[in-house]
């Protein structure tokens, strides 16, 4: 086997050999260099990288309100039990007129990034209009979504969706 | 780059193909003279694109380097049942420059098919190879080649969050972006060289527009409620995008350069996931005002949206071909989320993998392949896919998940 390949490299050697002095007329090679863009560098693949700095501060809210409402699957309507809850928020937010909130709206990890954050700004903006019912105005609260971005817990299974599908108040 | 390491781009990704073509050209890449000083090992970066398209099958190439310069005995090639033969050279400059050159060889025939040179930084010898690619693929099989294209992606590693730019084949990768927080939907726009795309750094979704060469990115969309979903109207000229500024998930489009949105359709459901046509004319997009999500088009000035997808409870992600014939979507089934792909004149589907969480499909721009996210032992990884299934190609990463691939459109050469 070893003696072939070498046998074979040879006759390659050989032709190469023999056939390297004739020249090529017919077609010439076309230069297609010049058409290269300007990546940071001078070269056309360059990417100039960008990092952003993390700083995430929340504020306090009422003391001994819970701040997240969960949801059932594919669901985004508000569960009586949380009224309780809301109160608590729109209590607050009255007596505290300066103060604003966001409601993000989250989801389990089934289905797609973007569906699922519309689902999750279904169900922020569904805690938006229960605290509008009570009399809090849209400039104290922003209702947005992380879709399926930031799970409160890692992981699958239906414990593990039920407490990512949520809508949690933080306090700016 | 700058400062190129020697040892070439991360090797990131692995291509793994797991299926068989049903008629692939058989081809020799013969080792190009000179490569064994260069960084980048040419030919077989030529025969790795070729390969993966399907549409190919690399044939024995062992032997002593053959260049451009002088003719090769076709007679042993066709010995080798090679159809055809790729020769070439690399050589570097004085200036630390390298010089590309190849020249194609029909070997049936006995015809020389031409060649191109190319004199690059090293840090573009990997582009020179997949233009190199581009040539015979196009020179072959009359379809325009996809492999000096580049593919933008999301990894994921820990908590921290990158936005990379590579090369179709996955490798080379260079970071756009890294953040603390989410990134999402990255999208080319259609001259290549700018990315819009989603980040949460600001502790809610907002659209930005990203020059990839400069790194200079400025905030898109950043109105109350949540900024999703950005697709670049193919002039480049405007993006449609998801806005909640009005309550509820509603399409809009906006001028490239800012501004004030305009609203393109009016419900009270779930409107999102916009993307174009090629031509510009229609807008296919997610709704659920059925009940379910469904794929709807509508045309680019809105109007009354037309369902496209009938059969499922849950499709989503559509992207469109650049020839207009195919519609690639996620489609619920049974639970797990499969690629498909719609023959758009006659409506025909067919579910084109083995996965069950598949993602956010996007064609190659010469409409014959699809990269996509999917879920592998466990860990998200991107693949490619021919139309039909039949050959798939794992884009394999090392560090963290890797989701949410966008095919960037044709180079400009």
């Amino acid at each position: 086997m070893l003696k072939r390949t070498i046998y074979s490299l040879a006759i390659v050697a050989l032709i190469a050999g023999c056939s390297s002095g004739t020249k090529l007329n017919d077609t010439p090679v076309v230069d297609r260099s010049g058409g290269a863009g300007q990546g940071s560098s001078g070269a056309a693949s360059g990417v100039a990288p960008v990092t952003i700095d993390p700083n995430a501060a929340t504020a306090q809210g009422p003391v001994g309100v819970a701040r997240i409402v969960y949801f059932d699957y594919d669901s985004y309507t508000l569960k009586p039990e949380y009224q309780s809850l809301i109160d608590g928020h729109a209590r607050f937010l009255k007596a505290n007129p300066q103060r604003r909130i966001s409601i993000e709206g989250h989801t389990d990890e089934r289905g797609g990034r973007e569906y699922n954050l519309a689902l999750g700004q279904k169900r922020s903006e569904a805690v938006r209009r229960a605290l509008n019912l009570l009399g809090i105005s849209d400039n104290q609260v922003e209702a947005v979504s992380f879709g399926k971005e930031k799970p409160a817990v890692s992981g699958s299974g239906e414990s593990v969706w039920a407490q990512n599908r949520r809508a949690e108040i933080t306090y700016r | 780059m700058a400062a190129s390491p020697l040892v070439p781009a991360l090797a990131q990704f692995r291509v793994e193909v797991s299926g068989v073509g049903l008629t692939q050209l058989p081809i020799a890449l013969a080792p190009f003279k000179g490569q064994d000083a260069s960084p980048q090992k040419i030919s077989a970066i030529v025969q790795a694109d070729l390969e993966r398209s399907g549409q190919f099958r690399g044939v024995d190439a062992s032997g002593q380097a053959l260049d451009e310069a002088s003719r090769p005995d076709l007679t042993l090639w066709r010995q080798r049942t090679a159809d055809s033969l790729v020769v070439g050279s690399v050589t570097k400059l004085a200036d630390g420059r390298f010089d590309v050159r190849f020249r194609l060889w029909d070997v049936v025939r006995g015809q020389d098919l031409g060649g191109q040179s190319y004199t690059v930084p090293q840090a573009d010898l990997r582009l020179a190879s997949h233009r190199i690619a581009d040539y015979v693929y196009e020179k072959l099989t009359g379809e325009k080649g996809i492999f000096s294209t580049r593919i933008a992606y999301v990894t994921k590693g820990g908590s921290r969050y990158s936005l990379w730019v590579a090369d179709a084949d996955g490798e080379n990768a260079q970071a756009a972006l890294a953040s603390p927080e989410p990134i999402i939907s990255p999208v080319w726009s259609s001259n290549g060289s700018q990315l819009a795309y989603v980040s949460f750094e600001s502790r809610k979704p907002v659209v930005y527009v990203h020059n990839v060469a400069s790194g200079q990115r400025r905030l898109l969309a950043n109105f109350r409620g949540s900024n999703s979903a950005p697709a670049w109207a193919p002039d480049g000229n405007s993006l449609a995008v998801t806005l909640s500024r009005d309550g509820g998930s509603q399409l809009y489009t906006i001028a490239a350069s800012g501004g004030e949105p305009r609203r393109l359709t009016q419900s009270s459901s779930i409107d999102t996931e916009p993307t174009y046509s090629a031509d510009g004319s229609t807008i296919y997009f997610v709704s659920d005002r059925g009940g379910a999500p469904q794929i709807y088009k509508m045309g680019a000035n809105g109007g009354s949206p037309t369902r496209v997808t009938f059969s499922g409870s849950y499709n989503i992600s559509p992207s469109v071909s650049g020839d207009g014939r195919w519609l690639a979507y996620i489609s619920r089934v049974g639970g797990a989320f499969k690629l498909h792909v719609m023959e758009l004149a006659t409506g025909n589907v067919t579910a084109i993998t083995d996965t069950t969480a598949d993602e956010n499909p996007s064609f190659a721009p010469n409409s014959k392949l699809i990269v996509y996210a999917t879920q592998l032992g466990g860990r998200e990884a991107l693949m490619t896919t021919t139309l039909d299934g039949k050959i798939k190609a794992r884009l394999a990463g090392q560090a963290g998940d890797i989701r949410e691939p966008d095919w960037g459109p044709f180079q400009k050469q």
